[in-house]
């Protein structure tokens, strides 16, 4: 038995900020206080508040501690360890209430939250089996195998209506009915872990923190649809997350809950893993099987649905990781308390990525129905600097983006389609005053034309035209005529495209266009960018008055724009610049290298 | 996306070639495994020349165009070899929205080379990625294994510094 249990985030956010240097000294610090025997360290997955990693949290006080830094280490050993004294100045200042320690399910970014995709991530260690058996871990599986029919799991994943998690939010149940209900010598599951949207880290944070989870909701499917073969198909980018996972696999299978005769029920089930290559459109279900199948990754038409002909032409259910990662606790605890969650037709949870301009940038799980701003405000700390929220981008490439009105949608599904944007796989991207949403606009279409797989005409040809358009509104040569040919082109490539990714690609343009129609507006007629991003329309000016005449603008200037005035403001020796603004590049080296910040753009 | 194709001559070793065979070997019964072991290939090679992409194809018995056809369609496999440090820089949405595009044109700046190109001494090569999942840290860069977070462009030429630049 050891007395203390000290848990280190080894997720991608913490162990970029040099997570295991840390558990390396704790352990070696250990040892050298003698307390290797009384005090266990832990590598976990994400806690989800990846704004204040690494994260140490320490048993059973549950100090949590933020920011922590290898040299901090012989302290928290020393003080915490040894002498029992919290080293007050590393605490993640929330959860300290006069001289206790507050649980972190108090503080305001956990309060909301409810965790069931994510109940693991930041509490077991992820390479330990026995941890996760220890959690109800494959007992779902044992539950299915040895008490249940298929027909009643496929019924048990209906009743509780939990939708698909990538995006789509199709009815997961009926998707496993469709395979369920074809007959053929071979079906196969395949897991979708290639998150592609810029800025989601959702799935990698599962596979990260609870590899097992996925293994045993796989196996579920299988029986339940009647595959004894699984693929897992996750990004290269993610190298902690394919260790995790060939490790959690390996372990399965000498526990005996993957490969033959499983609990002694005569299933079979058997998973392997490939790895993607760096191509968005392999998260489209069809382009993701042909990826598979080793050839270039793009999709086939539909019908036939991957339920009749899927994986190497066999049916195959295909879901994404987080939809998995619910599956394990839908069947312990049944249908009816996961649809208690939620919205009437969006039940259970999403795991939500934060990040941009917001305080508490991490993971976020949260009941659906939860409003914006309540997300935004509350669990995130809102927006740091003292700036205005302007809108937060969800779904990445193929989504939209909630303006500031619509704070207060409660966000499920349907609402969020109903406004024009979508749920996507859960990037939320909060976007500040500062951000111009025409340029928002122009980085997701130069994704989308980078990540076109080329197949079909309306996407291939279509976003590259959008993207000239932009070009030119961003640049001040478009007109009021551009605005209503991007948009007719907008619905031209929607209406068209082969696949998801062309049918969404214009989203980000049409959402844009239509809350943010004044800053397109200004880029067009004013030739302003009002958020003083868009270069081409911003002009530098100096201010006289705080001008002190060093001449550092004018000496770092490569155009020579900047020459000295006659000028010299009050209280200053020498006289002011100023900026010749018909020759300037605006390239801004002028402001940067202001030492009183007497240089603005407008 | 277009790749750039190297002109520098291929430079294999018997070894490297011997390590291929091997992977090669273990997954020709599998034509499905093609990307694996262009993967594996990559991982020996540092990149995948015209002469590599010739003993996959004939060693796993597809045609030379489908090894080609796929190496090009994946942002993950090169065609060009990389520096001795590579140098991504993440353009994901929560990075580009934290300025990680000056970050990358102060870096292009001081190196002298675009996103995808590699300076002259083979020191230095310079890409964009796509989010590295590290948004809590944005704007964020790697160096070969080094990650950087939470950027300006004010403080590159110090990090530059300490490779050699």
């Amino acid at each position: 038995m050891y007395r203390s249990h000290v848990l280190v985030c080894g997720g991608t956010g913490c162990t970029s900020s040099n997570s295991a240097a840390i558990i390396e000294a704790m352990e070696s610090e250990l040892q050298k206080q003698g307390l290797q025997d009384e005090v266990k360290v832990i590598r976990t997955g994400c806690f989800g508040l990846c704004a204040l990693g690494p994260i140490m949290v320490v048993y059973p006080e549950g100090a949590f501690y933020s920011q922590v830094k290898v040299e901090d280490v012989p302290e928290i050993v020393e003080e915490h360890l040894l002498k029992g004294r919290l080293v007050k100045r590393l605490l993640y200042d929330e959860t300290v209430n006069k001289d206790e320690v507050k649980s972190l399910k108090e503080t305001d970014f956990y309060k909301k939250q409810h965790r069931v995709a994510l109940r693991n991530c930041g509490v077991i260690d992820p390479e330990n089996i026995d941890e996760y058996i220890a959690f109800d871990g494959y007992q779902a599986l044992a539950k299915c195998l040895t008490e249940l029919k298929p027909e009643d799991v496929v019924k048990i994943v209906s009743d509780s209506g939990l939708r698909g998690r990538g995006g789509g939010g199709f009815p997961t149940g009926r998707k496993w009915s469709f395979t369920a209900a074809n007959k053929a010598d071979q079906k196969y599951v395949v897991c979708n872990a290639d998150e592609g949207d810029p800025g989601a880290f959702m799935d990698r944070s599962v596979l990260e923190g609870d590899p097992h989870c996925i293994v045993e909701a796989m196996a579920i499917c299988g029986y339940a649809t009647g595959a004894t073969e699984g693929y897992i198909y996750v990004r290269a980018e993610y190298p902690i997350a394919v260790k995790r996972l060939n490790i959690a696999i390996e372990q399965a299978k000498e526990y005996g809950l993957l490969g033959k005769n499983i609990f002694d029920s005569g299933f079979d089930f058997d998973l392997h893993v490939r790895l993607g290559a760096g191509a968005f459109v392999c998260g489209e279900e069809t382009a993701l099987m042909t990826s598979i199948e080793g050839n270039r990754g793009e999709p086939r038409p539909r019908p036939p649905y991957p339920a009749v002909n899927g994986l190497f032409q066999k049916p195959t259910t295909e879901n994404n990781v987080e939809t998995f990662a619910n599956i394990p606790q839908i069947i312990l605890k049944g249908a009816d308390w996961f649809a208690s969650m939620g919205t009437e037709k969006s039940k259970g949870t999403k795991v939500f990525a934060l990040g941009g301009k917001i305080k508490n940038t991490g993971l976020v799980e949260i009941p659906m129905g939860t409003t914006l701003r309540e997300i935004i405000e509350e669990i995130g700390g809102g927006i740091p600097n003292g700036k205005k929220f302007k809108a937060a981008q969800t779904g990445g490439p193929s989504g939209g983006c909630i303006p500031a009105s619509l704070m207060d949608t409660p966000i499920d599904y349907d609402n969020l389609t109903a406004i024009g944007c979508m749920m996507g796989s859960g990037g939320l991207i909060v976007m500040d005053e500062d951000n111009c949403m025409v340029d928002i606009a122009k980085f997701f279409l130069n994704f989308t034309v980078d990540e076109s797989c080329g197949k079909c005409t309306p996407c291939r040809v279509g976003t590259k035209r959008l993207l000239e358009m932009l070009d030119k509104i961003t640049s001040g040569k478009g007109t009021l005529e551009d605005l209503d040919k991007l948009e007719d082109l907008c619905y031209y490539i929607k209406q068209n495209s082969l696949c998801g990714l062309g049918q969404t690609a214009p989203n980000p343009v049409l959402a844009t266009l239509k809350f943010f129609r004044d800053e397109y507006i200004a880029h067009v007629v004013d030739k302003k960018c009002p958020a003083g991003v868009c270069k081409d329309l911003l002009t530098f000016v100096i201010d006289r008055e705080k001008c002190i005449g060093c001449g550092m603008c004018a000496r770092n200037c490569p155009a020579d724009t900047i020459v000295k005035t006659d000028y010299t403001a009050p209280g200053h020796k020498l006289p002011s610049y100023e900026i010749n603004a018909d020759k300037c590049v605006k390239c801004g080296a002028c402001m940067a290298n202001c030492k009183v910040n007497a240089i603005s753009k407008k | 996306m277009l790749k750039k194709i190297s002109k520098i001559p291929f430079k294999g070793t018997e070894e490297q070639k011997a390590k291929l065979d091997a992977v090669i070997k273990e997954c020709s019964g599998d034509k499905s495994l093609l990307m694996h072991v262009m993967q594996e290939a990559q991982d020996i090679y540092g990149y995948l020349p015209y002469e590599v992409q010739v003993m996959i194809a004939e060693g796993m018995d597809v045609p030379l165009e489908k090894v080609y056809g796929v190496s090009t369609f994946y942002a993950q496999f090169a065609l060009s070899p990389k520096g001795e440090y590579n140098i991504s820089v993440c353009l994901g949405t929560a990075c580009y929205v934290k300025g990680s595009q000056e970050v990358l044109d102060k870096i292009s700046e001081e190196l002298g080379i675009e996103s995808g190109e590699c300076t002259a001494d083979g020191k230095f090569s310079l890409e964009a990625c796509r989010c590295i999942g590290a948004c809590g840290l944005a704007p964020v860069m790697m160096v070969n294994d080094d990650v950087y977070g939470k950027l300006t462009a004010k403080e590159i030429p110090e990090i530059l510094k300490k490779y050699g630049a």
